[in-house]
């Protein structure tokens, strides 16, 4: 028991009062240079050999303001719910939606799919974790779609790069369908299509070992691990969504915009799901694109559908699952939740 | 001689996991037999819900993220 009383960490030991001096310090400082990113993405763009108002211009200048700022508000947004995860566990939710009723579950599970931390890479041991625990289906695919649908880095880049209107709107009806869509699952009695392994089997008890305590400083530190491993892992599909909205910010003429995302093209709903699903990027790839996408006169609806198609159902994430639902149950996922998408974006374009 | 089993379906981090395994028990002289577990019904029979997983001698010990190095040292030297 000798190694208790090292500190832990103790490779690289920065003393406590640093970390409560550093981290404000640096965010204050990140915080300034958000202010200033107009005038130095301008600045950038004046260096090209090419007018301001024209194609390539806007493009430009799309690109050098977007960059920095979605990264800086991907690294914040990263780091905050870092720390705000480290107060959840997979464990410590299932004991939570064990023991709840079916009506409280769903709405439960959908916020708790926000907060806890779990990579799609352990969805399965998650997903039987969870049904074995005698979790109803529907509430555990709520927890599941809630997840990426509603998570964090996606509703603070629309915030930051969109509004909070917007932002406001997604929340709300991301959540709406996660709820939803689980209660209809739960309702269609698919126990049957889960994989035959994954009915007959009775998982031992989730291991029950110790919580691990944790100070501040450990969680500022969790943090500053997930802004090293997200951003380190996202940055080129944010660099390759900035790219895209900087073409149709520059290049797209709004007639053309608005005659196939306008909102009296009715196919438009369906056409952005059918392109949505198949694209794999992430909350952070896809919002420079959205924001390009309204900026240039696209329906909300239609745009949301994009949107919310494109982070919610995801086609590697299906081939995961696989190995837990039969085809026929990933089916009938999909179309519940695209029906759910397709309601919103059909309800957006004809309020608005 | 322990026998320490990595719960996980291969991803970075479990292979991370296994080596700071392997490298803390170099250090502290501890002879360990590492043993992968990449099958979904595996993982999720031995209990574990967010990966790698890690137990000692049949014992789960940690769930979720990288382990922290002083407690696994803990784990290895019991």
């Amino acid at each position: 028991m000798s190694a208790e009383t090292h500190a832990p960490m103790s490779r690289h030991k920065a003393p406590d009062w640093l970390w409560y001096v550093g981290v404000p310090a640096i965010g204050a400082a990140l915080y300034l240079l958000y202010g200033q990113l107009s005038p130095i993405a301008e600045w950038i763009t004046s260096l090209f050999p090419v007018a301001r108002d024209s194609h390539s211009g806007e493009a430009i200048a799309f690109f050098a303001y977007d960059v920095p700022k979605v990264l800086l508000l991907l690294t914040g947004i990263v780091f905050v719910t870092g720390v705000l995860r480290s107060w959840f566990s997979p464990e410590k939710t299932r004991a939570i939606l064990a023991g709840k009723n079916a009506v409280w579950g769903y709405p439960l599970a959908s916020f708790l799919g926000v907060l806890t931390p779990f990579c799609s890479c352990s969805s399965v041991p998650l997903f039987i974790g969870f049904v074995s625990a005698g979790i109803p289906l529907g509430v555990t695919f709520s927890f599941l779609i809630a997840g990426p649908m509603v998570g964090p880095v996606g509703l603070g880049l629309l915030y930051g790069l969109v509004g909070w209107q917007i932002a406001t709107i997604y929340l709300v009806f991301g959540f709406t369908i996660a709820n939803v869509a689980g209660f209809v699952l739960g309702r269609l009695g698919l126990e049957r299509y889960l994989q035959d392994w994954v009915r007959e089997l009775n998982a031992g008890p989730v291991g029950d070992f110790p919580e691990e305590r944790l100070t501040l400083v450990d969680r500022l530190k969790i943090g500053l691990e997930q802004v090293r491993e997200i951003v380190g892992k996202v940055w080129i599909w944010v660099l390759a969504g900035i790219g895209i909205g900087a073409v149709i910010h520059g290049y797209v003429p709004e007639a053309v915009m608005l005659r196939i995302m306008g909102d009296d093209a009715w196919w438009s709903v369906p056409a952005a799901v059918v392109v949505g699903v198949p694209m794999y990027t992430n909350a952070a790839g896809v919002i420079p694109i959205v924001e390009a996408l309204l900026d240039k006169g696209a329906a909300l609806g239609t745009t949301l559908a994009f949107m919310m198609s494109v982070i919610a159902l995801s086609l590697p994430e299906m081939i995961i699952l696989k190995q837990v639902l039969k085809l026929r149950l990933i089916a009938i996922f999909i179309a519940v939740v695209a029906a759910g998408i397709l309601a919103t974006g059909y309800l957006f374009n004809i309020l608005l | 001689m322990k026998t320490v089993k990595i719960y996980g379906p291969g991803c970075k981090r479990c292979e991370a996991t296994e080596a700071m395994v392997r490298d803390t028990a170099a250090r502290l002289g501890v002879k360990v037999t590492v043993e992968k577990i990449s099958d979904a019904k595996s993982i999720a029979m031995a209990g574990v819900m967010s990966t790698p997983g890690v137990s000692v001698d049949g014992k789960l010990v940690h769930a979720g993220g990288l382990p922290d190095a002083a407690k696994l040292e803990t784990w290895l030297s019991a």
